[in-house]
């Protein structure tokens, strides 16, 4: 799949550049292709002035480009000197290693970065905050000169952030080249000098110092208004509450809580950025996992929670986030796809066996209905296109008649004739009663469908845009965190 | 990349192909090896074999190993006559055997499921556990089965029900094992959950099978299979010593699965393929014995094996490029 359609950027020495953009808009594509994770299928990268080939990492480093990934990679079980210098450690005589001049050209980098511990220390007993440093530390050890932050703050506290933006401000300072991809805007007011952003793998804008602003930023990230006519009419009056989620914490957001209702008829969508914890909630509705703490109720009924089948047997589907790992089993029929959830709740099958012809005739009337691309429901599912494989997912659960329907990215890596008749199908659903939780990081496909969207902010709703004042910079604006005080 | 049914099936037709091939070299370079009592042998050991190789597939289909096969074996072969002595019959001692099976299956299960142990290491353990167990219980003699026992012999391992064919009892006892697995795992909707479970445990799960007690289940099947296959290996015998009797019949057993098409890697496994290996690891010893001599059994089986798995692979990508052309 292309990721980055066209895109130019320069970054000079001693300045710090903010890279924006929606979930997908191509940020992490660009910096990979700048990393040598993922040379660029086109194009050209000129490093002072000539052109070059960065096609891998190491050739990357020895330009003198280094990346810090958003998951660190670090070697939690080494020293902090020992993951400064992993690959690149000091020796004598060429094979043993010199452990004092490691300590002391340690010492010397973590004071550049401010991280006051021992370069004995095992990284694994660091914060992650601490981590980061270690990273940065390792970068100017290998005399980096532009250094590439993916999303360095995404799980750093606030007065870690602080710390991290003087050391990033230390560096320009010193000459170097800094490029951070961050979703915060406080943050990118607070230390970029040039902000670039990128949408739909495309530059949208770019943004000098006095022109940084939260409205400049989210306008350039959101690129224009949607058009109204592509909406979904409103059809029916959303009826009794179906879904009723309260109190509910996740692991990921232990301190967070989440409640809200999605009524029969209705499709709510959930917004946010990656990470919010939006996948997390849907994986406790569909009880995949087991909350914290917290209710989920289904026509009234709480659910005990935690198994799937109890979740199922209430009425509750889940077409998950990663269709290939969790969605659908490659190797198998479609037809069987289609049976597997009913067998458990008796259909299609007597006395525990399975009613094959039964169930082909099922997957025969679903594969019409959903438009479902193969002559042969025998085929393995694996054969059909992301789009196709999608509709597999909806049809498995659309054969036990669901009454609430959570989708989790319901049209990521779906082509757009696929993704139409997906919406479609979405809308009937609702038009059938069920009450539909849409999460989806296309902001678009969230407008279109919604009757209202609940957006997610670091594990907890930010806020809930009701239809009339439904527009993508309000999405935004909820998402990123516009409101909130930034270090 | 993926094995759609008709995949499989011409997977296990190219395998009954090749036993067929391997039949007849094997008939050329010794014509001993095609007469009736050597054949016989053949399907003896394929059949005992064969009960553990259908007992590991079910595992092996889940993504997991067991280890612990030959020395469960040797348990119960020694289990066998000591239970007999005590004054036990022959279906309570039967009984005693098969509960402490399920039992040890259950055991494997909860280890491997719950405390999220490797099978590999649980039934690792296993291995050492149930062979000092067999020792002990064995008395460090060895443990003959009584006289009376014959008719038990005839009946379940080397009777010829067949009239003038020289397929023993113990062949058709696998055979039907192996129809009752076939069913259990086509045709049933537990067995379609737990292929779909070795298939892709997360979307299994995803869909609200049970997928912990599946794989539980595997493990119970597998070391049921392996107490009745420690008795009619005694029954064939006559005799077992607790520190030996069963030692590495796990690997012969896994040495049929794969053989039979079955990935080490799960959700693969055809019953009709573990037959037919089973079938190829009793021709392949048998023809050594005639052709070599003994001792180079395991060298021929590990060589046979290595090219089985190279062709396996090629057989793959020839598959996958020819659905690419079409």
């Amino acid at each position: 799949m292309q990721a980055l359609a066209e895109v130019g950027a320069e970054f000079r020495a001693g300045e710090v550049v903010a890279v924006m953009g929606e979930n997908g808009a191509g940020k992490s594509t660009l910096m990979k292709a700048l990393a040598g994770v993922h040379p660029p299928d086109a194009g050209e990268i000129r490093w002072e002035g000539r052109p070059v080939r960065i096609g891998s990492v190491a050739q990357a480093e020895a330009l003198g480009i280094a990346f810090i990934h958003q998951e660190l990679n670090l070697c939690g079980n080494l020293t902090v000197a020992g993951n400064v210098f992993l690959g690149r450690e000091p020796r004598r005589g060429g094979f043993w290693l010199d452990r004092k001049t490691m300590r002391r050209r340690a010492l010397e980098l973590l004071e550049r970065v401010g991280l006051k511990v021992e370069p004995e220390t095992l990284v694994e007993e660091l914060s992650i905050g601490q981590r980061q440093m270690v990273e940065i530390a390792r970068a100017l050890a290998r005399e980096a000169r532009l250094v590439i932050m993916d999303e360095p703050t995404s799980s750093l506290t606030t007065t870690e952030t602080a710390r991290l933006f003087d050391v990033v401000r230390e560096l320009k300072g010193r000459g170097l080249g800094v490029v951070f991809i961050s979703h915060r805007l406080g943050e990118v007011q607070a230390v970029a000098d040039r902000v670039v952003v990128l949408k739909d793998g495309r530059n949208s804008g770019s943004l000098e110092k006095g022109e940084i602003t939260a409205g400049r930023m989210v306008q350039l990230m959101v690129g224009r208004d949607l058009d109204p006519a592509g909406r979904r009419p409103v059809e029916v009056a959303a009826g009794e509450v179906r879904l009723a989620v309260e109190g509910l914490r996740t692991r990921a957001w232990p301190l967070q809580q989440v409640s809200f209702e999605v009524r029969a008829g209705e499709i709510v969508g959930m917004a946010g950025l990656v990470g919010a914890g939006r996948t997390e909630v849907a994986r406790v509705v569909a009880g995949v996992d087991r909350a914290l703490s917290g209710t989920v109720r289904v026509d009234g009924v709480a659910l005990r929670g935690g198994q799937v089948a109890e979740a199922v047997k209430a009425g509750v589907a889940l077409a998950p986030e990663d269709r290939k790992e969790q969605g659908i089993f490659l190797e198998l029929p479609v037809r069987e796809n289609i049976a597997l959830p009913g067998w458990g709740l008796g259909r299609g099958q007597r006395l525990g066996f399975v009613r094959a012809a039964e169930g082909r005739a099922e997957a025969e009337r679903l594969r019409d209905l959903l438009a479902i691309r193969t002559t042969d429901v025998e085929k393995a599912a694996g054969l059909l296109s992301g789009g196709n494989q999608q509709k597999v997912v909806l049809a498995k659960w659309l054969a036990l008649g669901p009454k609430v329907f959570v989708l989790d990215e319901p049209t990521r890596g779906v082509d757009v004739g696929a993704k139409a008749e997906i919406y479609r199908v979405i809308a009937e659903l609702a038009a059938g009663g069920a009450a539909v939780l849409m999460i989806s990081s296309d902001l678009e496909e969230v407008l279109r469908l919604s009757d209202r969207v609940l957006v997610m902010h670091e594990g907890r709703l930010a806020g809930e845009v009701g239809r009339a004042a439904l527009s993508e910079a309000a999405v935004m604006a909820l998402a990123t965190g516009v409101d909130r005080a930034c270090p | 990349m993926f094995k759609s049914l008709s995949a499989q099936n011409s997977k296990t037709l190219l395998i009954l192909l090749l036993l067929v091939v391997l039949t007849l070299v094997c008939g050329a370079l010794e014509p001993r090896f095609l007469s009736r009592d050597s054949l016989g042998a053949v399907l003896k050991y394929a059949g005992l074999f064969g009960v553990i190789a259908l007992g590991v597939s079910f595992v092996i289909l889940t993504g997991g190993i067991d280890l612990s096969i030959g020395s469960w074996v040797g348990l119960s072969a020694v289990l066998y006559p000591v239970l007999l002595k005590q004054g036990l019959g022959v279906g309570e001692a039967a009984l005693v055997i098969a509960g402490a099976s399920v039992l040890v299956g259950l055991l494997h299960g909860f280890l491997v499921t719950k405390l999220n142990l490797q099978a590999f290491l649980v039934t690792l353990c296993g291995l050492f556990i149930y062979r000092g167990l067999a020792r002990v219980a064995g008395g460090g003699r060895e443990q003959i089965l009584p006289a009376d026992q014959e008719w038990l012999r005839d009946l379940l391992v080397l009777g010829r029900p067949l009239g003038g064919l020289p397929v023993p009892a113990v062949f058709l006892l696998m055979l039907a094992l192996a129809a009752v697995a076939a069913v259990f795992l086509n045709l049933t909707v537990t067995g379609r959950h737990l292929l779909a479970t070795g298939r892709n445990e997360q979307a299994a799960r995803f869909c609200g099978i049970g997928t912990t007690r599946l794989r539980v289940l595997s493990f119970v099947i597998c070391s049921l299979l392996a107490g009745l296959a420690g008795v009619l290996f005694l029954l064939d015998g006559r005799s077992a010593l607790g520190s030996s009797f069963g030692n590495s019949y796990e690997l012969w057993a896994i040495a049929g699965a794969v053989l039979g098409g079955c990935s080490l890697r799960g959700g693969q496994c055809a019953v009709a393929g573990v037959v037919l290996g089973s079938v190829m690891v009793a021709e392949v010893r048998q023809a050594v014995f005639f052709v070599a001599g003994d001792e180079w059994k395991e060298f021929v089986i590990g060589v046979f094996i290595l090219a089985g798995v190279i062709a396996d692979e090629g057989f793959s990508r020839w598959m996958a490029a020819r659905r690419v052309r079409a």
